[in-house]
């Protein structure tokens, strides 16, 4: 963890990415008063990801570790994908209608359940 | 084999300095760093709890005698499978082998003094008693009826026993295994001997270091759903309840993407115990060691996947079961591998019959035929039919019970001489492990049949036609606990008794195996310098790099 | 550190998820429910946030260069931005407690829900506001803990050049935390259609 001890950010680029992170605070409020339909979660989620990622690589210096550092943020953001998708997959494909048209009588509802 | 071992001083009483008479006093205990006092902390623990959950499964049991079940009322029943659940995943499979054998090799096979966080391991300790605590708490009081999966609900709403008390307890033992798992995770990456590189590492800790990930990335779901269900029950705001635009399967989903993992949790380390014990017994290396290697860590993340199996029936989406259908299928590559790999490990080695090797070779048998019922249970239209029966009790008991805890008792077995410096009494040990198998199998293997005929799981009552199953299965059942109780004595006898063991009794290859017995608490007297791969055994002696004059720190 | 964040972002990805689902399932009550939270807190608090990051930041490069006096102050203002962000957060609670928009212990609303919306479904989404924003505060007050134990130390001069492990640790728990927010903070507050309605 502190092996990347010898490289030290220096105080002006701290200073740059306060600054950034301010300006996108007040992008992403000021966007949100604008009507962009479904973009305005896509336009708050990329502004926040931004953010997030310069806080990551500069504020916790992800940038200058070492590349085990940076391959274990990454599985631990691959995780949450995968809690994330394939719960999603399940909750909004639930109301598809499963079976085609031509396949038997009219059958809507999913399978007899057990238990 | 020229034995590097330096002689290590002898303490007042005569007997050689080791980390069990570095100290006397329970001080001494509930406060050591050592690694290897808190694996023996733990063995008492998690021992203990496998009694109380034994004993729930004992009067389930007993009351199954009959078709009506006239031992306990139908709530106790209730109770009693949800305390057998709650108490043997949470706390006795889930923390054996890593808490115990883990605990105490991991340091020492990679040629280091201690692990990378010696206090965070001995609090992991006190946080699992306090949340052992609670749960003992929980069943005093009056009990759990919601099944170990805590399913909502009926556990956020309706239940009235102890669910938050339950849950709390599980909820703070998560912990316990976060700290261990990233302990783990720390020390075999940073701390392993000068020439130990990944691929000389024993498959065990390979193990250990998947189920480690599993354990860091999972737990913290199954926390929050707990935090969640505690919530829903105490605040009533509905965050799983139908009536209030919440969602049931929401709680299925986060509680099972822990759960499924949870369940390679328990057995991956067994499996790594499974390949040393192979390896030593049938004086071979083991074959295919880096598919071996990387299918434990497939199993860790494909066993991400596939959560969805155990909601096939609760209403979850047609597409995403089919998906979750085709991923369990894939999981079960990575196992058959390794069973493959162990299998042809023996062949043409020199095999002898030890008890660990009889737990090892029962455990392959054993996680075979639980693996391959598990595929019935992944094809989603046999779903529908065994889901809820005791073909699932059966299918999860037999990877569980037949693989898990006979790699465990396998591991102690192997170990033990290691850990006490005694042997036990290996005629009394084998003759344990054939009770435990055959007890085993006459307890779970009637309910694979019950299962099929649709005898549902959780039931207080069953139709008289499946009576005699379930009387054999009974009978099964005081078999196995006779099986149990007799490493008990032995090993407690062993302890005073025992012949004393030498460094190494198993003539077995690994670090572990180059100090003392019991090992000094700082394990090594000099780091090890690592020369060789893993499992050496039997090769012809120019392929031994490094077999220096004799006193060099290798063997 | 890094592997303790990971089961943090584990952590709070089930509430995350939980969030998802329900957001999709009951977007227009919760597009009501976010508009009901006040965008001048969330902002503010989010500017003192990053501010605190800042001064974390501060705080481990004066660690890093033996700057003991440096290294205090930062420290001190980071704690005290924190415990701006909780005091404002706190004001925020007593407001929706006043309004009646508690959860489970006092939740009859009784202005900015226009009629024909899901009031259970409100009711949810304030669940998840509460739940996220107190778990998300309780993980900034054991981070005030470790600032405190960092102040401590480095009065006790146990810092220098060559070892400053623990702040930079204990700087990448708060940066954690601070992401959280910088999370939190759209997905509560900003993506209900603040825009004006045709």
């Amino acid at each position: 963890m502190a092996e990347h001890a010898e490289h030290i950010v220096p105080v002006k680029t701290y200073v740059i990415i306060f600054l950034s992170l301010l300006f996108l605070t007040g992008l992403t409020t000021g966007v949100a008063y604008i009507d962009l339909g479904p973009f305005n979660t896509v336009a708050a989620l990329a502004i926040a990801v931004i953010k997030m990622l310069l806080v990551i690589l500069f504020f916790m210096h992800v940038k200058y570790s070492p590349k085990l550092t940076k391959l274990v943020i990454v599985a631990a953001f691959f995780w949450l994908a995968l809690l994330l998708t394939f719960t999603m997959a399940d909750e909004f494909t639930r109301n598809w209608s499963p079976i085609p048209n031509n396949w038997g009588p009219s059958i809507s509802a999913p399978a007899p359940r057990m238990q | 084999m020229s034995n590097a071992v330096v002689e290590p001083p002898l303490a007042s009483s005569g007997e050689q300095v080791n980390y069990l008479n570095a100290s006397y006093g329970i001080r001494s205990w509930l406060f050591t760093k050592d690694h290897k006092r808190i694996a023996l902390l733990y063995l008492l623990s998690i021992t203990f709890m496998f009694f109380v959950g034994g004993t729930a499964a004992v009067l389930m049991r007993m009351h199954l005698l009959t078709p009506a079940g006239t031992l306990v009322q139908p709530e106790t029943y209730n109770k009693l499978f949800t305390m057998h659940g709650i108490v043997m995943v949470f706390f006795f499979l889930i923390p054996s082998i890593p808490a115990v054998l883990g605990n105490f090799l991991v340091p020492m096979m990679i040629g280091a003094r201690d692990l990378a966080f010696p206090k965070i391991n001995l609090l992991s300790w006190y946080v699992y008693v306090v949340g052992a605590a609670f749960t003992l708490y929980a069943i005093l009081a009056g009990g759990v009826d919601t099944g170990w999966t805590f399913y909502t609900p009926y556990s956020s709403t309706y239940a009235n026993t102890h669910v938050v008390a339950a849950a709390l307890g599980v909820f703070i033992t998560g912990f316990s295994s976060i700290l261990t798992g990233l302990n783990f995770i720390v020390t075999i990456h940073k701390m392993r001997a000068p020439g130990l590189t990944w691929f000389r590492m024993p498959l065990f800790l390979w193990s250990i270091y998947a189920t480690s990930i599993i354990m860091v990335l999972g737990t913290p779901v199954l926390a929050i759903t707990i935090v969640l269900l505690a919530a829903e029950r105490l605040l009533h705001v509905g965050i799983f309840d139908p009536k209030l635009g919440g969602d049931p399967l929401l709680f299925q989903h986060l509680f099972w993407f822990y759960s499924h993992p949870a369940v390679y949790i328990m057995i991956l380390p067994s499996m790594g115990v499974v390949s040393e014990l192979i390896a030593c017994f049938s004086r071979k290396r083991i074959f295919g060691y880096s598919f071996v290697a990387f299918s434990s860590l497939a199993i860790a993340v494909l066993g991400f996947l596939v959560w969805g199996h155990h909601m096939f029936v609760s209403g979850q989406s047609v597409y995403a079961s089919l998906i979750f259908s085709m991923l369990s299928f894939l999981v079960a590559i990575p196992s058959a591998i390794k069973v493959f790999n162990w299998t042809a490990t023996l062949y043409k080695g020199s095999i002898s019959y030890e008890a660990p090797m009889l737990y090892a070779l029962g455990f392959i048998g054993l996680f075979t035929m639980g693996g391959l019922t598990g595929l019935f249970l992944a094809s989603l239209a046999t779903d529908v039919h065994l889901n809820g029966t005791y073909f699932i009790v059966a299918h999860f008991h037999y990877i569980m019970v037949g693989g898990a805890v006979m790699g465990y008792m396998g591991g102690l077995h192997f170990w033990w001489p290691k850990i006490t410096g005694r042997l036990y009494p290996d005629g009394w040990a084998r003759f344990a492990a054939l009770i435990i198998f055959v007890g085993f199998n006459l307890t779970f293997f009637p309910q694979f049949v019950l299962g099929y005929l649709g005898m549902p799981r959780r039931y207080a009552t069953y139709p008289a036609e499946f009576q005699v199953l379930n009387v054999m299965s009974t009978a099964g059942a005081s078999v196995l606990a006779v099986g149990y109780a007799i490493p008990l004595i032995y090993f407690m006898w062993s302890m005073r008794y025992g012949v004393v063991a030498g460094p190494n009794p198993w003539r077995a290859k690994g670090l572990e195996w180059q100090t003392p017995s019991p090992p000094p608490t700082e394990n090594f007297e000099v780091t090890p310098i690592v020369t060789e791969e893993a499992y050496a055994y039997n090769l012809p002696p120019r392929q031994l790099a490094g077999q220096g004059a004799p006193g060099a720190a290798r063997v | 550190m890094w592997v303790f964040l990971v089961t943090e972002i584990m952590f709070f990805g089930g509430l995350f998820c939980g969030y998802a689902i329900y957001r999709g399932m009951y977007l227009p009550a919760f597009e009501v429910g976010s508009r009901i939270l006040e965008v001048k807190f969330g902002a503010t608090n989010t500017a003192v946030l990053i501010g605190s990051s800042l001064t974390m930041a501060l705080a481990v490069h004066a660690a890093q260069t033996g700057k003991r006096k440096a290294l205090m102050i930062f420290l001190v203002v980071t704690m005290v931005l924190g415990m701006v962000f909780l005091g404002i957060k706190f004001t925020e609670y007593v407001h929706k407690w006043n309004e009646f928009l508690v959860p489970g212990l006092r939740f009859a609303p009784t202005e900015g829900i226009p009629a024909g919306t899901s009031l259970p479904h409100v009711e949810l989404f304030f669940c998840f506001y509460f739940f996220m924003t107190l778990v998300h505060a309780l993980h900034m007050v054991i981070g005030l803990g470790i600032l405190t134990t960092l102040l401590i130390l480095a009065y006790k001069n146990r810092f220098s050049k060559t070892y400053f492990a623990p702040v930079e640790v204990a700087g990448l728990y708060w940066h954690f935390v601070d992401i959280v927010w910088i999370f939190l903070f759209p997905l509560l507050y900003l993506i209900g259609g603040r825009y004006p309605h045709g």
